[in-house]
């Protein structure tokens, strides 16, 4: 009885006729769609912007506009190297003063904050990625850069013998500076993803070493941080990725002056830089070169990505499964040789 | 548990291991309050430098262009702030609809499938492009390819690229919280696919995806380099998305690089409103997210 009167209220997905059930089709294969659309518009964008780039390459070969060490908008002369070391100097400056930091912050927040203010902190930190790009631009240029510039100039002068950092002149505007302030701006991202990382520690590794005996920071040397090394290489790759392409603070604080500066105090250019100060007026042959910027910076950046989403995603993945009894030794062991030594 | 007690010695916790412990801890607490040095000297510089220049005048007065006569006024943001809010609207509107229903598509349909896969490592890769690129994206297609000019909602455009990826890996991860016994109780009861999706998963995952979508303006409304070449700017206030627009980053860049010091101090003031309306996005994702029943 019960079971008629249900059957009677409503029917079955089977009962139904194939118009009834035409909603759930055209939901599957529209959202289908849109998922092969980003596919397509990803490859399409690819495409067209090779197209656009083309006469730049066929007038100074591929190799001739990334390598070749002259951008002369005057004489119609495209070489990218300048831009390219711009971009590889101050994302270079940038990892090696953000991801240490950035490190510590993450070691100090998951190993030694106070319980109370460890979401606090945590907080405090990403708030620096909520600062936009052309804000940074403002207080380096305003604020930073003025007051370090004394500080630069002793550097300067002090080791003048040590090549690309001593002599020369020291502009306001210069690759330190823009390495600087892409260091605080990689190190929200830089920061979380190490946390999140050692979070993936097993917490009896840790109770392992300090069961035996280890300090505070020995623990974090022989437990966490090896563990963690494959998450920390991909979070600062991923970092590089993000001050590869930061376009607008380093816009503002290189300094843009299209040739190879010698020394880490001077001014240059980078390769997201170039595009949006010059796209506006460019014409032609420099617009098509300006693409071709852009088409460089876009595989420089694909495979920095890459390889770091790769590593995150090993890091992760290897972490996650429950340890067998032969690591649980081998880390006891190298824990044990290191307290000794 | 043969251990030899010769070797206990030489666990045992001497000063320079104790020294070097309390070294490496100082250091840790020591680069932790490095990082947040700039926060501090951030928050403090907008606040003088940006609060000296609010004033009435600053938000309900459009720039006037004037940079070079000290007697005449230089003008307030208003058009910036009328014109953020009008192209990052837009934009929202465009990727949020995208965005929420390729997640849907990955954690209904997509699954763990080889081509689900490859979806989520293009939406990583996009994650990964240069802002200034969707803006050069931008500029090839809608304009470049349609021999036509500048126009608010082909900034829109570029912030909406912009947002896909955030969007859809916020709401993937949302949405693979939501139970499978709800989903599978409706099905049980008869429930087709569609209604399930509709009625049951997303009503469920509502504050979550809320939460992403805020977090996502909130990063595009913080991007000069898509708007460049592709709102570009004027001095009006506008309210017609075919036509050239004003916005906060822009018109904050095309300030910084003024020699006249009222006009750089009209910068710090809109940096201040744009980072109060950043912050205040966040601040209503982080109150959305707390209320929400699942994650």
């Amino acid at each position: 009885m019960e079971a008629a009167s249900f059957a009677s209220g409503g029917r079955s997905t089977l009962e139904r006729s194939p118009l009834a059930r035409l909603p759930d089709r055209a939901l599957k294969y529209g959202l289908t769609a849109l998922a092969a659309a980003i596919l397509a518009l990803i490859v399409y964008f690819f495409i067209r912007l090779v197209g656009e780039a083309r006469p730049a390459f066929a007038k100074e070969g591929v190799l001739g506009f990334t390598f070749g060490n002259d951008w002369n908008v005057g004489a119609n002369h495209f070489g990218a190297l300048p831009l390219l070391m711009g971009t590889l100097i101050t994302s270079v400056l940038a990892l090696a003063m953000g991801v240490p930091v950035a490190v510590a912050t993450a070691v100090y927040v998951t190993e030694l904050c106070p319980r109370r203010i460890r979401t606090p902190v945590a907080v405090l930190i990403e708030l620096l990625a909520a600062v936009p790009s052309v804000v940074y631009g403002l207080w380096g240029i305003f604020f930073l850069a003025p007051k370090l510039q004394p500080a630069e100039q002793f550097l300067a002068d002090r080791l003048s013998g040590v090549p690309f950092i001593g002599g020369g002149l020291v502009t306001i505007p210069n690759y330190f500076i823009a390495g600087l302030v892409l260091a605080i701006m990689i190190l929200p991202i830089v920061s979380s993803i190490s946390r999140e990382v050692m979070s993936t520690v097993p917490p009896d590794h840790k109770e392992a070493a300090l069961g035996l005996g280890a300090t505070r920071w020995e623990m974090i040397r022989l437990a966490v941080l090896p563990y963690c090394r494959g998450g920390i290489t991909g979070a600062a790759m991923l970092g590089l990725g993000r001050a590869i392409g930061e376009t607008i603070a380093v816009t503002i604080l290189i300094g843009d002056a299209p040739q190879l500066s010698g020394h880490l105090f001077g001014q240059g250019y980078s390769l997201a830089a170039v595009i949006a100060n010059e796209f506006g007026e460019a014409q032609e042959l420099h617009r098509s070169a300006l693409f071709a910027a852009g088409l460089v910076l876009f595989v420089l950046t694909l495979l920095v990505n890459v390889v770091a989403r790769l590593l995150v995603m090993h890091a992760e993945r290897t972490n996650r499964p429950k340890r067998s009894v032969r690591d649980f030794t081998e880390t006891d062991t190298v824990i044990g040789r290191a307290l000794g030594s | 548990m043969s251990t030899p007690t010769h070797s206990l010695q030489r666990f045992e916790l001497t000063s320079a291991r104790r020294r070097k412990d309390r070294l490496a801890r100082g250091s840790i607490v020591a680069a932790t309050v490095v990082a947040l040095i700039p926060l501090a000297l951030i928050v403090y510089y907008l606040l003088s430098k940006g609060l000296g220049s609010w004033s009435w005048n600053f938000f309900t007065t459009d720039p006037t262009g004037n940079t070079f006569f000290a007697k005449q006024s230089i003008g307030g943001v208003k058009s910036a702030i009328l014109g953020t809010i009008e192209i990052v609207a837009l934009a929202a509107l465009l990727a949020v609809p995208i965005g929420v229903g390729v997640a849907v598509w990955l954690v209904e349909y997509g699954r763990d499938g080889r081509f689900a896969q490859l979806v989520r490592f293009f939406v990583d890769v996009l994650t990964g492009v240069p802002s200034i690129m969707f803006g050069l994206f931008v500029y090839i297609v809608l304009i470049a390819g349609t021999g036509s000019s500048y126009a608010a909602y082909k900034g829109s455009f570029a912030l909406a690229l912009l947002m896909l990826p955030v969007v859809t890996r916020s709401a993937e991860v949302v949405l693979m919280l939501v139970p499978a016994a709800l989903r599978e109780s409706a099905l049980a009861l008869g429930a087709p696919r569609w209604k399930v999706i509709a009625r049951i998963v997303l009503p469920t995952a509502l504050p979550g995806l809320v939460t992403g979508v805020l977090l996502a303006i909130a990063r595009a409304a913080g991007e000069t380099a898509p708007l460049l070449f592709t709102a570009a700017a004027t001095f009006k206030t506008s309210f017609s998305l075919s036509g050239f627009m004003n916005s906060l980053p822009v018109q904050i860049y095309n300030d910084v690089t003024s020699p006249t010091t009222a006009v750089v101090n009209r910068a710090w003031g809109a940096a201040l409103a744009l980072v109060s309306m950043i912050l205040l996005l966040n601040l209503f994702a982080r109150l959305v997210s707390r209320r929400s029943s699942i994650g």
